[in-house]
């Protein structure tokens, strides 16, 4: 049965997040509109100026809900459950969901529905968050909303748009603000949406083994260990960008832009209250390693929007993926470790109120040597 | 093993009901069949998201992603109740004197056979409606609770409050209960008919491996039949605190293969159990008897209905593999 085999493969699911006047609409009617092959489900709070008839259009009001187990984060989106469960009951008309959130919508809600609820679970898959961020307006968006920087941290695509409406420098900065609050995230700079779209759908960024396989140098950024948290006062001094062109093909990367850090850019990135712990690590010790991280992500759970990793474990040829949204982690082992590979193991926090000591000391106290 | 007269159908199979002895199969696609005489075909939405039978008449209510709520009757012929563009109409009840309930968003609507429409607003979007027996009232499961109406008067709703989302609601045959499904793999039940004033008696009924998407009530509603479990999950209902502090039946045990959708038959205590695989038992609650009515087939059982006078059992599944079983054979 061709039925049988077409539900089995579990539908994508792509989170568009943003702030008003974001452009998220401009890049919904894209998505909608060009001749690319495939066909969307979209699930958007308000059917608003999406100009184009298509049934697979379906308002919802977003709805949180929180779980009855007691965990203060555990929350997921009722309405995305409902829809998703109608959508999915005749599967054969789309090849991929996409849920539109409101500009002041917390992320996060979104996301965990496609990790607690079974039967979102059983028939769909996170494929990325991205979020769009309007280069003119935001260090005034992270000034006067919260939500602005989530959905920032959360992303696994940053778009930042309307590029063309900012000098070079201001672009710069505005780049450098979106690394600081999330160092994992795959960043594209366009104006008008007009970002390829082959590097926002089916990116399989919440999929640990595909995001891998994607982004090969995932987690190896030179961003370590440098965290713009609200407190920091000194001068930036620069990030090394160098080894991560790959990708991110409209980077220019020259980073002639020290001065910017100097003026105007200091205000904004100090409404910054995201902050990324990296760590690094040897080889791990499997016994200490997953108790460590379950009490991490019970104790510390709130504060952690997202958690992603490699762990390289003793005498384990494979390499294990680990990926968490507050409470909730999984993780799998990925692929055998190639000849010659660094058994290494990194692994990235992104939240608030991050204990970077504490964090770094009981990580290493995982090591198998240790 | 008794005789199956197959259907096929393209796509998911939302509800099956018998009108006369005729049974409907209600497709997700938006059409019902019939098996009267062979297939026959009611074109009715854009996308179908629910239907029920109306148990005061002889004709079949539906709700779709075209917005509209429509009547099915005997003879297939489709009428409009009414429309709400763009909406999704997935929740519908059918109550006395041709009275429909349907939702769309934080609405409760009620149109009456005047053709006259009650709109009740809720705090939260409506998840799941039913009427009760007795009386022009109706149900709204919501989170963090039901809203009970009268629609015939202008007086505030009743709230029963429990924490967590309810998505579906069902009254006891005699209503003196009120049982939700929950979004948490539970039900939570109220006991109605307590002195105005006293504390309202909950009855927490959990322990499921997954949700619970199919309740039935034994023809006396003694018993409150559900799946949720590799088993139907039966609770006693026969005393006047219903299930509180007594333990479920379990029946049709199977070992991980989950029970999708019960249906008590409407004369006797026996229960029709379609499993996720496509099977469907028969269990008899006085001695625990099962019969094999029919073998896996290609998807998770979604819907039963029995006859009038219990002789046949229609089902449905997610794979749109369809039939008739006459157990009369």
């Amino acid at each position: 049965m061709t039925d049988a085999i077409s539900t089995l493969k579990p539908i994508p699911v792509t989170v568009l997040t943003g702030y008003l006047g974001a452009g998220k609409t401009t890049l919904l009617n894209r998505i909608l509109s060009e001749n690319h092959g495939k066909k969307y489900a979209v699930i958007v709070n308000e059917f608003g100026e999406i100009g184009i008839d298509n049934d697979l259009i379906v308002e919802s009001d977003e709805e949180i809900y929180e779980m009855n187990n007691g965990c203060v984060c555990c929350t997921v989106r009722g309405d995305l459950i409902r829809v998703v469960e109608g959508l999915m009951r005749r599967p054969g008309r789309f090849d991929g969901i996409i849920v539109e959130t409101t500009g002041l919508a917390d992320p996060v809600p979104v996301a965990q529905t496609f990790f607690m609820d079974d039967d979102v679970r059983a028939k769909t898959e996170l494929d990325a968050v991205v979020a769009l961020v309007d280069a003119k307006h935001l260090p005034l968006r992270l000034k006067d909303s919260r939500e602005a920087e989530d959905q920032i941290a959360f992303a696994d695509v940053v778009i930042i748009n309307k590029s063309d409406l900012v000098t070079p420098e201001e672009l710069d900065v505005i780049e450098d603000i979106v690394r600081a609050i999330n160092p994992a995230a795959r960043v594209y700079k366009t104006s008008r949406s007009g970002v390829d779209l082959a590097r926002v759908l089916d990116q399989g960024a919440f999929n640990l083994e595909r995001a891998l396989e994607n982004d090969p140098h995932f987690l190896e950024q030179g961003h370590d260990d440098h965290v713009c948290g609200p407190d920091c006062d000194h001068d930036h001094h620069h990030h090394d960008h160098d080894h991560h062109g790959h990708q991110h093909d409209d980077h220019g990367h020259d980073h002639h832009h020290h001065s910017a850090h100097q003026h105007g850019a200091m205000s904004a990135i100090h409404d910054v209250t995201v902050q990324s712990v990296s760590l690094r690590g040897g080889e791990m010790n499997p016994e200490r390693f997953f108790p460590w991280i379950q009490k991490i992500t019970q104790t510390q759970g709130p504060n952690i929007l997202r958690l992603k990793g490699i762990i390289a474990f003793k005498d384990d040829p494979e390499r294990y993926v680990v990926q968490g949204v507050h409470m909730i982690i999984e993780g799998d082992h990925q692929r055998p470790w190639k000849e010659g590979e660094k058994h290494e193991s990194r692994l990235v926090f992104i939240g608030r109120e991050l204990d970077r000591e504490k964090l770094e000391a009981s990580f290493k106290a995982c090591g198998a040597a240790a | 093993m008794p005789t199956v007269a197959p259907l096929d159908l393209d796509g998911h199979v939302l509800a099956v009901e018998f009108l006369g002895d005729v049974p409907f199969f209600a497709s997700a696609n938006g059409t019902f069949h019939r098996l009267d005489g062979g297939d026959r075909v009611s074109e009715a939405h854009q996308g179908m998201l629910t239907a029920i039978r109306d148990p005061y008449s002889e004709s079949l209510i539906s709700g779709g992603e075209d917005g509209k709520v429509l009547r099915i009757a005997a003879d297939g012929s489709v009428s409009e109740i009414a429309t709400a563009p763009r909406k999704w109409i997935s929740q519908v009840a059918a109550g006395p004197q041709g009275a429909v309930a349907y939702s769309y968003g934080k609405s409760s609507l009620v149109r009456l056979a005047d053709g006259t429409t009650k709109e009740f607003p809720e705090e939260r979007t409506v998840e799941g409606l039913a009427f009760a027996p007795k009386g022009l009232r109706i149900a709204a499961a919501r989170y963090n609770g039901v809203s009970l109406h009268w629609i015939g008067m202008n007086a505030k709703p009743i709230d029963l409050e429990w924490k967590g989302a309810h998505t579906g609601v069902t009254f006891s045959p005699d209503g003196n209960f009120l049982v939700t499904s929950m979004q948490e793999n539970a039900l939570h039940g109220w006991k109605l008919d307590i002195k105005p004033g006293t504390e309202a008696r909950h009855m927490r009924m959990t322990g499921y491996p997954s949700k619970v998407k199919s309740l039935s009530w034994s023809v006396k509603g003694k018993w409150l039949a559900s799946s949720g479990a590799p088993a139907a999950i039966v609770w006693p209902f026969q005393g006047k605190d219903g299930p509180m502090g007594k333990a479920p039946l379990e029946l049709g045990t199977r070992a991980n293969i989950m029970a999708t959708a019960v249906k008590f038959h409407p004369l006797e205590d026996i229960l029709a159990i379609g499993f996720i695989d496509g099977m469907i038992l028969a269990v008899r609650i006085a001695d625990n008897k099962e019969a094999l009515l029919r073998r896996p087939g290609k998807g998770a059982i979604t819907a039963m209905s029995w006859s009038k006078n219990g002789k046949l059992l229609a089902f449905g599944s997610e794979a749109g593999d369809c039939g008739v079983i006459d157990i009369s054979a």
